[in-house]
């Protein structure tokens, strides 16, 4: 057993909160780029090298690169060695995120009723997804979601026989359905497998992987390869003005679903993709 | 890339003609911010017969809710948000006289046909550019619904703010024509 102080997770949320926000991860600022490399499009191209300017002011003078700093989701692995202390979780959890929006300048984007539409104020409640794991350490990642980009995400229950063409089809027609709206260049998550909620999760967990990184499954990581070249084939472009950048990654995870389903949720995120980790 | 304007506001008909899509245009003077639920009460106000707190003939409005400003700044990072949530509380707004909305993405085909009947412009400004788009805003000031926070009414200064012409006001939109340009054969 480990005793672990719940002000050590608000302490480090609300650090995250900010880095997340103000720092452009590695992972985007190579593909960005390459890709303004690439770019045939001239407004495309120009559109990418703003984009890259625009994480350098935000990381240089300490402001969100996007004023939509989101809501903010965090996945926690709790190793089941540990033993909190000093409060209850949740709550030290919504106080890192309060601190860090409060204090770091971060738009507060959350209403306390989806009909009623008050803001909260704070940028609170968080959207908590807890994993216990075998161990003793707490590993939490954050990743701020904005909603231009969340509005644009789908799911559909496909059929088992509609196979992997299947998904592969659902996941680019959801792009090319979402179009300029969610601020291509995009990343999009896609979760495969699972009942209709667990397949919402794996895809917005497979937003937190690095761009750079395939699945481990070979034929995800081949279905992450074609449904990416079709996608940028599509036309659409940075900000829908015309290119062929039009998505920087597609990450696809899966679950073991049941011999009558074949669900599938994609999750569209903007360029920021803003994800971070931290082990505690 | 085709021509860059410096452009300034409040528009008139005469500026509204000269600017086609695919235009690249640099604002300059004073704009209306506005989004979802500012929207939401200007047509509220409309349909209970009241004045609008601000007066929209020849403005633009930006469909923005920026973040706070640090100490010392005019304002937080502020790039568009994205249009069509605006489309159905737009036309009234049209008929009064509105001359330009800044956003991002699609627009639905009432709201281009209103652009055309009353001679608008949909500019786009580059989402997720928030930081970079805040360096041409030097004033800022809560005009209306100070209470909706970010969703308050503002009225913005800026200098040289970096927009494309996306759908002009004859009804030529970019989205489609660049998007068909460098689409490929699946």
């Amino acid at each position: 057993m480990r005793n672990l102080s719940v002000h050590e997770i608000t302490a480090a949320l609300k650090d995250m909160c900010m880095e997340a926000n103000y720092v452009l991860s590695e992972d985007i600022r190579q593909s960005l780029e390459g890709a303004k490399a690439a770019e045939p499009s001239p407004i495309g191209a120009s559109i990418l090298g703003d984009l890259i300017e625009n994480a350098n002011i935000a990381q240089e003078n300490a402001v969100p690169m996007c004023q939509d700093t989101g809501m903010a989701v965090i996945f926690l692995e709790i190793g089941q060695e540990i033993h909190f202390v000093d409060g209850d979780l949740k709550t030290a959890v919504n106080e890192g995120v309060r601190q860090g929006y409060t204090e770091g300048f971060l738009r507060k984007s959350v209403v306390e009723d989806p009909l009623n539409r008050k803001n909260t104020g704070d940028n609170t409640p968080a959207i908590i997804h807890m994993d216990i794991v075998p161990g003793d350490q707490l590993k939490m990642t954050l990743a701020p979601k904005g909603f231009g980009s969340e509005n644009m995400s789908k799911s559909k229950m496909l059929k088992p026989s509609d196979g992997i063409q299947g998904v592969e089809d659902f996941i680019v027609e959801t792009v090319s359905l979402a179009g300029p709206n969610p601020c291509p260049p995009i990343v999009v998550g896609v979760g495969v497998g699972g009942t209709l909620e667990k397949a919402a999760l794996i895809a917005k967990h497979a937003l937190t992987r690095d761009i750079r990184e395939s699945s481990e499954k070979p034929h995800l990581a081949d279905l992450e390869e074609r449904a990416l070249e079709r996608i940028n084939k599509l036309g659409i472009g940075p900000q829908g003005l015309g290119g062929q950048t039009t998505a920087l990654g597609v990450n696809i995870e899966s679950f073991p679903t049941h011999i009558a389903g074949l669900p599938v949720v994609v999750n569209i995120n903007c360029h920021a993709a803003r994800h971070i980790e931290c082990i505690l | 890339m085709a021509n860059t304007i410096r452009v300034q506001t409040p528009l008139t008909q005469e500026v509204i003609d000269t600017l086609q899509a695919g235009d690249k245009v640099l604002l300059c003077g004073d704009i209306y911010t506005g989004r979802d639920a500012a929207h939401g009460r200007l047509i509220e106000a409309l349909n209970r017969g009241e004045d609008l707190p601000i007066d929209v003939d020849g403005q633009v409005i930006y469909y923005v809710g920026p973040a706070p400003a640090k100490p010392g700044a005019v304002i937080g990072s502020a790039g568009p948000t994205t249009s069509y949530r605006m489309d159905d509380l737009t036309l009234p707004l049209l008929e009064r006289g509105l001359r330009g909305m800044i956003g991002k993405g699609a627009r639905a085909p009432k709201v281009i046909e209103g652009m055309k009947t009353h001679g608008a412009v949909y500019f786009g400004a580059i989402g997720g550019a928030g930081a970079l788009i805040t360096s041409t805003i030097k004033e800022s000031q809560v005009i209306a619904y100070d209470d909706l926070g970010p969703e308050a009414i503002r009225r913005l200064r800026v200098e040289d703010m970096p927009v494309y012409v996306v759908i002009d006001a004859k009804g030529n939109n970019m989205y489609d024509t660049e998007r068909a340009k460098y689409a490929r054969e699946d």
